[in-house]
């Protein structure tokens, strides 16, 4: 008989669930800001592959001309991003869990194979709660956030926090970090969403109610 | 008792109720703050109040007269946009301009200077990074005298104010400042920028360079300085942007 196991823990579920609607609310006043001066590019010297963003992707997504607004919503869920953000670290801290996120030497090697899995050329390596490319991801996607917040703060506050800024490379440098580590945000969710409807139902369900039955093939996301 | 399947089904539905109800009640929390009155520049009056709180917040936690913007070597001074003319209108000529001082507990204008009386103040050069609040910034050079140097000489006491409110001549354009931030050293009334005059698109005869704030707040031309502890009328605050809009 399946017996009934535990994937994600409460504060685990409701962190990574608040987590998504401010994320994306962040996103969104984040390129209204950043319209109003959008320097960034994909290019090597002249030429420009992407520039970010072009003319028609601002009229298609109306991103244009919210300027204002657009700093009135990011300074006020920047609390909840950042709140949210150190209740889960806090709690992955405390409750030992990071032992099970954070990779070891081996995970590195072990992330091939389950790039290799994915891609259909091998079998998945045995894993824990998360594989070893969840373990790098998801670590990863940690830092990042935190790194946001930073490089946030140093484009918020370039005078009062001004060492802070200078540390980043200055003030258009942290400004080209924070805007870069987002775009990171926006590919790793496209990859998530992809590997979540792969993984299928039972993994979805186990972060919404927390457990899944034990034994079958859980490769979850 | 629950076989495993009816309790994995039992936690589902709750699960899924849970979040259901987690995302009713985020609508809900989103359509309190953005509900309710707008204030000005059509940005609603709760998120305004967060970003007063934050003021307050940085103010009290962070801001400092000795925190400094960043000096530059001269090598690294680049071209500033003439960005806004708001206020610009009307040509002043530097003879017949007057920098008109209404003190702190004044009614009304008091005195009315000229370039000669604001010069004679000590002078004081600068090369900082100028910071738009759309996003790009410019080290830039000015020179000038300090505003807290002005205060003291012109109208001793007025520091006790809350706020210093400045408008263009033809009060087209206005700032409100906050008194920590305009007496911060580097608050400067310049009338050089980049070792030359300012020109007229940059505010001659005398404008406002403010590095711990963003450029809106730079006010250029000015023609009356008021202090007061009301909250002065703001040109971009007015059209969506914090009051504050310090760095």
């Amino acid at each position: 008989m399946q017996t009934l196991e535990l994937k994600h823990r409460l504060a685990t579920r409701w962190t990574h669930w608040v987590n998504f609607p401010v994320l994306t609310l962040m996103i969104m006043s984040g390129l209204w800001i950043y319209w109003a001066y959008d320097p960034y590019r994909i290019g090597l010297g002249d030429i420009t592959l992407v520039h970010m963003f072009p003319d028609w992707f601002y009229k298609v997504s109306g991103i244009d001309r919210k300027l204002a607004f657009g700093m009135a919503i990011h300074f006020v869920f920047a609390w909840l991003f950042m709140i949210n953000g150190f209740v889960y670290a806090a709690y992955t801290l405390f409750s030992g869990e990071w032992r099970e996120l954070v990779p070891d030497a081996k995970c590195f090697s072990e992330a091939l194979a389950v790039v290799k899995h994915d891609l259909g050329l091998g079998p998945l390596p045995p894993q824990g709660r998360y594989n070893a490319a969840q373990r790098i991801t998801y670590s990863l996607i940690i830092v990042m956030g935190f790194c946001s917040l930073l490089t946030g703060l140093a484009i918020y506050k370039p005078v009062q926090l001004s060492w802070l800024t200078t540390l980043l490379g200055g003030y258009q440098w942290a400004r080209f970090e924070h805007f870069w580590l987002t775009m990171g945000y926006v590919g790793f969710f496209g990859i998530h969403i992809g590997q979540v409807i792969r993984a299928g139902w039972p993994n979805f369900r186990a972060m919404v109610c927390g457990y899944d039955l034990a034994k079958g093939d859980s490769n979850a996301q | 008792m629950l076989s495993n399947e009816q309790e994995l089904a039992r936690r589902t539905r709750r699960g899924f109720l849970a979040l259901g109800g987690g995302a009713v009640a985020g609508m809900a929390g989103l359509g309190w703050l953005s509900a309710g009155p707008i204030a000005e520049g059509d940005i609603p009056a709760n998120f305004r109040k967060v970003l007063g709180l934050n003021e307050k917040a940085i103010r009290s936690a962070l801001y400092s007269n000795d925190h400094l913007a960043p000096a530059f070597p001269a090598s690294a001074i680049g071209k500033i946009k003439a960005n806004g003319d708001d206020g610009l209108d009307d040509d002043v000529e530097d003879e017949d301009w007057r920098l008109e001082i209404q003190p702190y507990g004044a009614d009304d204008v008091t005195q009315k200077l000229t370039m000669e009386d604001v010069k004679s103040l000590p002078h004081h050069e600068q090369i900082i990074e100028f910071k738009c609040v759309e996003g790009w910034s410019t080290v830039t050079q000015f020179a000038g005298v300090r505003l807290s140097d002005f205060t003291a000489k012109f109208c001793p006491g007025s520091e006790r104010a809350a706020c210093i409110g400045m408008h263009t001549p033809n009060e087209e354009y206005y700032v409100g400042i906050d008194m920590p931030s305009a007496m911060h050293p580097q608050t400067l009334l310049a009338w050089e920028m980049n070792s030359e005059p300012l020109t007229d698109e940059h505010g001659a005869p005398l404008r406002l360079v403010i590095p711990v704030k963003y450029g809106i707040k730079n006010i250029k031309r000015i023609g009356t300085i008021e202090y007061t502890d009301t909250r002065p009328d703001d040109y971009w605050a007015e059209r969506g942007y914090d009051w504050y809009a310090g760095l």
